[in-house]
């Protein structure tokens, strides 16, 4: 017998939980199941047979995070995988302590994915002020790619850190709205959206001042910041030209004799109060 | 001169802010405003919203409030012998820059630091009232350091600590008498004294008070300070045993180490020279060594040629190279002191050795699924599988590890 349980874009590890329950309670074999997104449906086997009746049963403490996670992979396999470390992990208690096991290196590897899919997304979301006239409410707008299907596990944090304003983020699947303190997801749809405000050309200076063009490391910057974000970041087209100029400027800070101080420096030094105990311009020990 | 609008002055004094290496916005208390009153969130691990391409990221705005200055230190850019252009932040700026960068979500929030005017304690006074317009005037939760200036009065400090995540004080030069040729407006003495007031000030914040209840929270996430590498002739071994006094006597977070940089202006008296940016690092890696691995600077020291790092292997490789006669470590058997010696075994590869051999004896395979680097551990340790046999001890190890020369660039 086939089992195919169908997983929603929205709920998904609530859905993933249920099904898993029902069926590892009853010890189905992971290869009678078939894990697959409601969008994937393929007709070869339909819904499958009718899930049985869940059974109590218990599972480590550290896998209910570490499934949140996996669930919101989009990687090949993920919810299958993680089914079968599920069924693994009724004989083996320890077994997700074990990182030298395949498939829970697998699954580890699985969640970091994510993990870094929503640290990127806290770190690049860009929000752009669009409130309208006469709103008491400031309202901001932002448009985002993740990786992975992080939505709904992200918005608290965006909620805990922007609670006075309202805000929506949007994604090419889902919507996520903040208005007047509360939150929703809606399954949807949307083309890429190009955004700006005023206060980017601040951000853009400031940008390109904070770089310091004597050390240029454009590896490190780009393991960090990969170029697939660049295009909904507003800082990022200065980029091309903050490199091509960089040698430029540190040879001509180099080659530029040192100026005369300015006529003030004498004055205010001869101000200071003299500290007895250090003579100026004494030479290190 | 034409009156400077916020967009000249923010280039101004974040140009002058960048020579500070800090960016830390981590390891302070959990805070947010979900309750729908104030601005921001901390929630222990800093993030870091935007990466130039010195491969530093931005995780603050950092600015100095003012780049006037009375000092005179040579490897500054806005010392008052400079010829570069000078401009001042009103509160209101400063204000204004850090809750609409922070709505964005460009920053976590502010690393504010000075230029010194008048006097330390009217520059610190200046900087405290924009800490505290930002707390309790915006309600901001975001993170703030504050750069402090030894000299100033106890109780602005008191007021700075009470407001701010983070204080920090520079040392720039390793040792005092390098800070009296090139600082001599500093003193180290004064510096480690302030620096000695906020770590006794924080322990007293701990203690409980006669009714029960604790202090305020002061400087929650510490303090630390940066050393300047490459300026004065300082090598290597006196500038990690400098560290380890500061991470000892004062308890502080973090020192940082920043390659002298070369500066528009310059003076004559320091010429300027190629940031020694492989040596920085090279610091930054025996720093984690003492902080994390349980090295002492002498044990790291004794690696060294002439007190100087290796730059062609880390210093955990040169120790490794230097102290054979301890390897091969038994992988199976051996305690964390000793993995944690182990090239290529980092801190969270040894927590995972010792928790994955209670199912057994591990192998070489196991070791490369747990993330260890393998090829690096490999001539230093035995496996159920593998033994490195006479590769411990082979006079061309170093060799094994040292990269390909390469062509180096004029600059």
């Amino acid at each position: 017998m086939i089992y195919a349980p169908r997983l929603p874009r929205l709920g998904v590890f609530d859905v993933w939980r249920d099904a898993a329950r029902a069926l590892a309670s009853n010890d189905v074999a992971a290869d009678s199941v078939n894990w697959a997104m409601e969008e994937a449906c393929d007709t070869l086997f339909g819904q499958g047979a009718a899930l049985p009746a869940a059974r109590a049963m218990t599972v480590p403490k550290e896998f209910i995070p570490l499934a949140k996670l996996v669930c919101a992979s989009r990687a090949t396999g993920a919810h299958d995988l993680l089914y079968r470390v599920l069924l693994r992990c009724r004989n083996t208690p320890h077994l997700l302590n074990n990182r030298a096991d395949p498939q829970v290196q697998q699954l580890t590897a699985l969640a970091k994915h994510v993990r870094r899919d929503m640290h990127k997304m806290k770190a690049f979301v860009r929000f752009r002020e669009v409130t309208p006239q006469g709103s008491n409410r400031r309202q901001f707008l932002s448009w985002f790619e993740p990786d992975h299907r992080i939505e709904e596990l992200i918005a608290g944090f965006f909620v805990r850190r922007f609670a006075d304003m309202d805000w929506v983020i949007v994604t090419p699947e889902v919507t996520t709205r903040f208005d007047c303190g509360t939150l929703s997801h809606e399954a949807l749809a949307s083309d890429r959206m190009a955004l700006s405000d005023d206060t980017e050309d601040l951000w853009r200076t400031y940008y390109a001042n904070t770089f310091n063009p004597a050390r240029l490391k454009i590896k490190a910057m780009q393991s960090e910041m990969p170029k697939k974000y660049w295009k909904n970041l507003p800082e990022a087209d200065l980029i091309p030209d903050m490199i091509a100029q960089a040698e430029a400027r540190v040879l001509q800070m180099q080659q530029t004799a040192p100026t005369v101080p300015p006529l003030r420096a004498a004055r205010i030094l001869g101000r200071l109060p003299a500290r007895p105990e250090q003579a100026r311009g004494q030479k290190p020990d | 001169m034409a009156k400077m609008n916020l967009q000249e002055k923010l280039a101004v004094l974040s140009d002058a802010a960048k020579y500070d290496a800090s960016c830390a916005s981590s390891g302070t208390t959990r805070r947010n405003s979900a309750g729908g009153k104030g601005l921001g969130s901390t929630e222990g691990s800093g993030i870091c919203h935007a990466y130039t391409p010195d491969g530093r990221c931005i995780s603050l705005l950092k600015i100095l409030m003012t780049n006037f200055c009375i000092y005179d230190c040579a490897y500054c850019i806005n010392r008052v012998s400079s010829q570069v252009q000078r401009a001042r932040f009103t509160v209101e700026e400063v204000v204004h820059l850090t809750t609409e960068f922070y709505r964005r979500n460009y920053i976590e929030g502010l690393f504010l630091s000075s230029g010194i005017i008048k006097s330390p304690d009217d520059t610190m006074a200046d900087m405290v009232r924009i800490a505290r317009e930002l707390r309790e005037v915006h309600h901001f939760r975001g993170y703030i350091h504050l750069k402090t200036i030894p000299d100033a009065a106890p109780e602005l400090i008191e007021q700075a600590g009470l407001l701010a995540d983070r204080l920090s004080m520079n040392m720039e030069l390793p040792t005092d008498a390098g800070l009296r040729t090139y600082a001599p407006e500093k003193n180290a003495e004064e510096i480690r004294r302030a620096m000695g007031r906020v770590h006794e000030r924080k322990l007293a914040a701990r203690d409980q008070t006669h009714s029960g209840r604790r202090g305020a929270k002061f400087a929650p996430a510490g303090q630390s300070t940066q050393l300047i590498v490459g300026a004065d002739g300082a090598n290597d071994a006196t500038i990690l045993q400098s560290s380890t006094r500061l991470y000892s006597s004062y308890k502080l977070k973090r020192v940082y180490y920043s390659a002298f940089s070369p500066i528009p202006d310059s003076t004559a008296a320091l010429p300027l020279i190629k940031p020694p940016l492989v040596r920085e690092h090279r610091l930054y890696q025996a720093d984690w060594l003492m902080r994390f691995y349980g090295y002492e600077a002498t044990e790291i020291a004794s690696a060294t040629t002439g007190g100087m790092l290796d730059l062609t292997v880390d210093p955990k490789l040169a120790w490794a190279l230097a102290n054979r006669q301890v390897f091969p470590v038994d992988v199976n058997r051996a305690g964390k002191e000793m993995l944690l010696r182990v090239p290529g075994f980092g801190t969270k590869s040894v927590a995972r050795i010792l928790s994955a051999r209670r199912n057994g004896a591990l192998g070489y395979g196991d070791l490369t699924r747990i993330g260890a680097l393998v090829n690096k551990a490999k001539p230093f340790i035995t496996t159920r599988d593998w033994s490195p046999g006479s590769m411990t001890d082979a006079e061309n190890l170093r060799a094994r590890f040292a990269p390909k020369p390469e062509q180096l660039s004029l600059l």
